[in-house]
């Protein structure tokens, strides 16, 4: 497969995934009654493990022996986390600390 | 004209957050070689933020079908929840029933949850107008960062931060919401386990299998989830 061909057929799955898990509540649920304990249980216990893996999906190509690979991310994420703690305000903390990263990497390390 | 006043008005922050993320979202895009035919089309067509950062990295790599879909499928299974609270609401809006069910994002459902329709307003028309918007300021977003990311004269090194910054801010966000923190720490043991056991660009499914399994395993073996959650 050409790489856009390969991309195209990803973003097709990812699209089609993304419209079934918005779909499935109304196809299964739509007519009558309560979902199944199990799927709703996972409906609200999933987001918080998955959203977990996914930081560490971000910061999964961070080389642990090289501290100028640490250390940036290591900064601008406890950035990230205590302004968010302080101010609990999404586009500030993300701002703030992508260019705390951006600068970090570009001028220091 | 009333009724797209007021539903403008609701959607102002989501207008600040989608035009903001949506553009980094287009650069990073743009960086790894995508232009701006592919903003638009994978804003418009999977119109789900956090999955689409997510993609990108997909594109560069070699993950197998399976893990795209099994990820997707992880990602956004809080969907399932949202759509939930809506089933009874979006029968009665006929035609655009299909639109309102393909186009509820997170920012979108806590919008049609939070908004109190005012009496001189068709609920069923802001109702549409919301998620209207929304989109067309993802999909905005998006392709003004990706025209951007050609032509930008400062540096973007690093600017593929923020997609980390965006889930430590979820994550934190639902750390200090939620009672119980037993989910997220086990996405993180099994995420962090998977990673140092397996290949940077094979650990996701697995991480993700495990975690459904451990999850399920706490509910059986608990009695008290359902109030811890």
């Amino acid at each position: 497969m050409t790489p856009s061909i390969h991309a195209a057929v990803i973003v097709i799955i990812v699209a089609l995934c993304t419209l079934f898990t918005r779909l499935l509540p109304f196809l299964v649920f739509g007519r009558k009654g309560e979902p199944s304990p199990m799927i709703q249980f996972l409906g609200k216990a999933l987001p918080p493990s998955v959203i977990a893996i996914l930081v560490i999906y971000c910061i999964k190509n961070i080389n642990f022996l090289l501290p100028s690979s640490i250390i940036p991310q290591a900064i601008s994420i406890t950035l990230v986390v205590v302004l968010h703690i302080w101010k609990r305000n999404n586009l500030l903390s993300i701002s703030l600390g992508t260019i705390c990263y951006m600068f970090l990497i570009q001028y220091i390390f | 004209m009333k009724a797209l006043q007021f539903a403008f008005r609701q959607t102002i922050p989501v207008l600040c957050g989608y035009l903001f993320l949506g553009m980094a979202y287009g650069i990073l895009l743009q960086n790894a070689g995508f232009g701006v035919l592919w903003a638009f089309a994978t804003s418009l067509f999977i119109y789900a933020g956090s999955m689409q950062f997510v993609l990108v990295g997909f594109f560069t790599s070699g993950i197998s079908m399976l893990s795209v879909a099994f990820t997707t499928l992880s990602v956004n299974s809080r969907h399932i929840f949202y759509g939930l609270s809506f089933i009874e609401k979006f029968k009665q809006m006929g035609k655009l029933r299909p639109y309102m069910i393909s186009s509820l994002t997170d920012e979108t459902y806590s919008l049609l949850c939070g908004t109190k329709i005012p009496e001189d307003c068709e609920e069923n028309k802001v109702f549409f107008l919301i998620s209207l918007l929304d989109h067309s300021y993802w999909v905005t977003g998006s392709v003004i960062g990706s025209l951007l990311g050609e032509i930008i004269p400062f540096d973007t090194t690093g600017i593929d931060f923020s997609m980390t910054a965006l889930f430590v801010v979820i994550f934190t966000e639902q750390w200090f919401s939620s009672r119980t923190h037993i989910p997220a720490l086990i996405g993180l043991l099994c995420g962090g386990l998977c990673l140092l056991l397996l290949s940077a660009d094979k650990f996701l499914l697995p991480a993700l299998i495990l975690t459904v399994a451990f999850l399920i395993f706490w509910k059986q073996s608990s009695t008290r989830k359902e109030t811890l959650l």
